[in-house]
């Protein structure tokens, strides 16, 4: 059968219309497959859910146990069948249980790879590429510009900043979800022993990464160290609250920003950065071309990001490539940050991460 | 060079000078001899890079990646050198016979290996002895074997687009923080060194002895003054005390003498050390006496001294054309001599070197280049205050425009280095103000990080619009800063990246007042005026935005520079602490 007639693009999103289920939809639907725990990936008010473990508990947590009608569990590399359809989940090395899914039917294979990366991650199973028809990839950092460095190079210049200014707290703006907790691990490789302290809006998620057995040492919150310990801190918190008044404990900070969009000088200094730091849960532009040449793949569509410069690169290589247009994705590597951050203080409903 | 591209990768974000200084001084110390010298000259701007075209930049990616994905990419990043450095590709494997040295090539540490890096001295040698077809090449393989921090820099360096924030007084004020000595001993020393400074570093770490200067014209550490508040004129006796006019001008020290091969030796030097004769060598050309003057450098022209906005046009330039030179005549009106046919007249009271002064000009006429400041005669603070109000009508005439107010020196006072407080005063005229409405809020950095703390102000057009005509970023008080930060996140209408609009309609807005030296005619902003040294001096909160001032105003006052109308000034009047508190 043709791809399309297996995938094609809505305004809700992809959808399937011989599986009748859609993939990633930015807006309620009957039947939802979810990657992966981002708020611009996976929204509450659906009728059903399969994705995996980590992804169903990661939205419990952030949008409450009745985030959905029914959900079901995928597990890695385990082949489901959805109204006729063979759907399977593989590891997309992206967060916590971000999955590839494997679309399959009567001899055609499409891979939606939702948010992924190749590189080393203690935080998220490793990316595997599947074999295909059609990939379909983002393209968030589809630019050869972006090459992302050695993510311990990058934690070693916040540990070297630690030690030229141990009397100033370090402030790391990091996306909630993820990037946080991957800084986390990243700093104890290097090395650091401190407790990390961290914003309100990422307790839960990262108490769920510790609890999924992901070592993490000892986080605590900031708003409950005493002020004289937070010299020579490190203070992870969402990119949008280094701009805030709650930024404002802590006397003369460093600030830091984690992030694959630090590569990019102006960026940097739009944000008020004082000490970039480029680590990106995203494929770079060397892993895409890696990617998309291992899977084998005929056909390349690209959902969002920087989909010219990487058709391009798909077509001179001799591949069909399309970009699909789809809007609402990319959110958690934004453009700058957010102006009105997410409370550090848990609000009455349980949705305190504010990721949405 | 990838170790001190990542510095001045730093170095770029890093907003605060103690900062700089402290990442300066760590790289310093972990970074061997001479590398680290060759840094030190770089930063200096001892080091000379060949300049490269971006066009040259240009071909060379041209030649190495595919046209789309440049222009792409070169959309996205905005800035050529950056987007060259971030995409050049991994050159391809080393075939082993691109060095000449052949087997050599393994104890030299340019090669390509492993972790070793590219020393800076490899890249100079490498500019300093290629012919001007070679730099393509050259420059290639350089890049070659830079990482993308590294190629950023070096591109920022040989295209001059490196802006880092460094003088060439905070690099030596690096090199101090090394160990005890102060800032203005590595300058005393600092005229007879070259690259790569091996001595220099190893007398500030302790561990060798001070550096010879055997420089005939050496710099020394300049006097300072305090300005005058209120409560002092009550202890001092106006007739202990000298007053002459402070020139808007550039504080100069101008050393001559002979050198070891008997030929005079002439320099001049800012007031921080930094050897500055290459900018005026009209005026280094034109002195003829034996030893140290300090004054204030100025534009003279058919003998009246030009506002500083004249004088700015002569700075900064890096070619100095002979028409600069003639359109832009310079003078030193002469303050002091500290240094007369090799005696050191430091120790001597004011009133001894004043006449010994007078004595060097009246015999140095220097084809008009030097002339004395004159004193301004006052038996009262009263009757000085009267003749800082006043310049023209007391003694300055034509030149009035010039004058930023009086400086008072002790008849008695040596001239000591640095800034002691009590001998030396600086009594600076009030400055202009206007009533402005804010327009845009920006973010600021470090401590201000979370503040909205950089403004842009504007006033009326005729038209009944409101035109920006400046930034400030201080002048306020702590408390102050708080009241306008939390007026700005309540009235913004609109936002662009970190920039915040705020409301700025005739009855609903922030009017400020803002204090500023002088005023320009500007091409480059939207109003056709540039503000000197803006600052805020008072929130209005009781104005509304429609009673702040008008363009027509500021015109004015460009039309009629130095007689203006300036802030009301009672003799002896209000307390100008503020206006000081920079």
């Amino acid at each position: 059968m043709r791809p399309e007639e297996l995938l094609h693009t809505t305004p809700q999103g992809l959808y399937s219309p011989a599986g009748d289920f859609f993939i990633d939809p930015v807006r309620a639907v009957p039947r939802a497959l979810i990657t992966h725990g981002h708020s611009d990936h996976a929204r509450p008010g659906h009728g059903a859910v399969l994705a995996t473990r980590e992804t169903l508990d990661i939205m419990a947590i952030r949008y409450g146990e009745d985030f959905t009608g029914a959900a079901q569990e995928a597990t890695y590399g385990e082949r489901v069948k959805v109204n006729g359809v063979t759907v399977t989940f593989l590891p997309a090395g992206h967060i916590l249980g971000s999955a590839q899914i494997l679309v399959e039917h009567r001899g055609c294979r499409i891979v939606a790879s939702g948010d992924y990366k190749p590189g080393a991650d203690p935080t998220a199973p490793a990316f595997e590429p599947v074999a295909c028809h059609v990939f379909i990839s983002e393209a968030t950092f589809g630019l050869p510009v972006f090459r992302h460095p050695d993510p311990a190079a990058e934690t070693e210049k916040l540990t070297a900043s630690l030690d030229l200014f141990p009397e100033r707290a370090h402030l790391v703006g990091a996306y909630p979800l993820g990037k946080a907790q991957r800084l986390m691990a990243l700093l104890r490789a290097a090395g650091h022993e401190r407790p990390i302290l961290i914003h309100g809006a990422m307790e839960r998620l990262t108490a769920y990464y510790a609890a999924r057995g992901i070592g993490l040492g000892e986080v605590r919150l900031a708003r409950e160290v005493a002020p004289a310990e937070l010299a020579g801190s490190v203070v992870i918190c969402p990119p949008g609250a280094l701009s805030d008044v709650w930024s404002r404990r802590f006397p003369d900070p460093v600030t830091a920003f984690a992030s694959g969009w630090m590569r990019i000088r102006a960026r940097a200094r739009q944000n008020g950065v004082e000490l970039p730091l480029i680590i990106s849960d995203h494929a770079d532009w060397d892993d895409l071309q890696a990617t998309i040449l291992a899977t084998g793949c005929e056909e390349l569509w690209v959902t969002h990001g920087q989909e010219d410069a990487l058709v391009h690169w798909a077509l001179l290589a001799g591949l069909r490539a399309r970009p699909l247009h789809m809007v609402g994705y990319g959110e958690e590597e934004s453009e700058s940050a957010p102006d009105t951050p997410a409370p550090d203080t848990p609000a009455p409903a349980d949705r305190e991460d504010g990721a949405s | 060079m990838n170790r001190f591209a990542a510095l001045l990768d730093r170095l770029a974000y890093e907003p605060r000078r103690n900062g700089k200084i402290r990442l300066i001084a760590d790289y310093f110390r972990h970074t061997p001899d001479p590398e680290r010298g060759h840094a030190l000259a770089a930063l200096t701007g001892a080091l000379s890079f060949r300049n490269a075209k971006p066009g040259l930049i240009r071909q060379l990616i041209a030649e190495r990646t595919d046209p789309v994905l440049f222009a792409l990419s070169y959309d996205y990043v905005g800035d050529l050198s950056e987007t060259v450095a971030l995409m050049w590709p991994a050159p391809p494997p080393d075939t082993g016979d691109a060095s000449d040295e052949g087997e050599a090539a393994e104890g030299d540490p340019t090669s390509r290996s492993g972790e070793r890096d590219l020393p800076l001295s490899a890249i100079v040698d490498a500019f300093s002895t290629m012919g001007r077809s070679e730099l393509p090449a050259v420059l290639a393989a350089l890049l070659d074997r830079l990482d993308e921090t590294g190629r950023w820099a070096l591109l920022k360096l040989i295209t001059g687009g490196l802006r880092i924030g460094v003088s060439a007084r905070l690099a030596k004020t690096a090199v101090a923080a090394l160990g005890e000595h102060a800032p203005d001993e590595i300058e005393l020393v600092w005229p007879g060194l070259a690259p790569p400074y091996e001595e220099l570093f190893a007398w500030a770490e302790g561990h060798g002895p001070r550096p010879e200067t055997d420089d005939p014209a050496p710099f020394r550490p300049v006097m300072l003054s305090h300005p005058i508040e209120n409560p002092d004129f009550a202890v001092l006796d106006p007739a202990d005390f000298r007053a002459e006019w402070k020139w808007d001008g550039i504080r100069i020290q101008a050393v001559r003498a002979a050198g070891a091969d008997g030929r005079p030796v002439t320099r001049l030097y800012s007031r921080t050390g930094e050897d500055i004769s290459g900018a005026f060598p009209d005026l280094a050309g034109a002195l003829a006496f034996d030893g140290a003057v300090d004054g204030e450098l100025l534009i003279l022209r058919e003998g009246r001294v030009q506002s500083f906005n004249v004088l700015q046009q002569r700075l900064n330039r890096k070619v100095v054309s002979a028409k600069l030179i003639a359109d832009y005549p310079a003078h030193i009106r002469a303050y002091d001599l500290l240094v007369e046919a090799g005696e050191d007249l430091r120790e001597l009271p004011f009133d001894a070197r004043r006449a010994r002064l007078a004595a060097l000009v009246a015999a140095h006429p220097e084809e008009g280049r030097l002339d004395l400041s004159p004193l301004v005669p006052f038996d009262s603070w009263e009757a000085l205050a009267a003749a800082r109000a006043d310049p023209a009508a007391h003694g300055a005439g034509a030149d009035a425009e010039a004058v930023e107010g009086v400086m008072l020196k002790h008849a008695d006072s040596a001239y000591l280095p640095g800034r002691p407080k009590g001998p030396w005063w600086k009594w600076k005229r009030d400055p202009h103000s206007i009533d402005a409405v804010l327009m845009y809020a920006q973010r600021g950095h470090g401590k201000r990080s979370s503040y909205y703390s950089d403004y842009t102000f504007g006033v009326w057009t005729r038209e009944g619009e409101l035109v920006p005509v400046g930034k400030a970023y201080f002048g306020f008080t702590d408390a102050e800063l708080i009241e306008i930060d939390r007026f700005v996140r309540r009235n913004t209408v609109n936002r662009f990246g970190p920039v915040r609009e705020v409301v700025h309609t005739s009855t609903e807005g922030l009017v400020l007042e803002v204090a500023f030296e002088g005023l320009a005619r500007s091409t480059r902003h939207r109003s056709g005026l540039a503000m000197r040294f803006p600052r805020i001096s008072r929130l209005r909160w009781d104005k509304p935005p429609g009673e702040a001032d008008r363009l027509e105003t500021l015109e004015a006052m460009i039309g009629d520079e130095g007689r203006a109308p300036r802030r009301p000034s009672p003799v002896l009047g209000e307390d100008r602490s503020r206006a000081e508190g920079a």
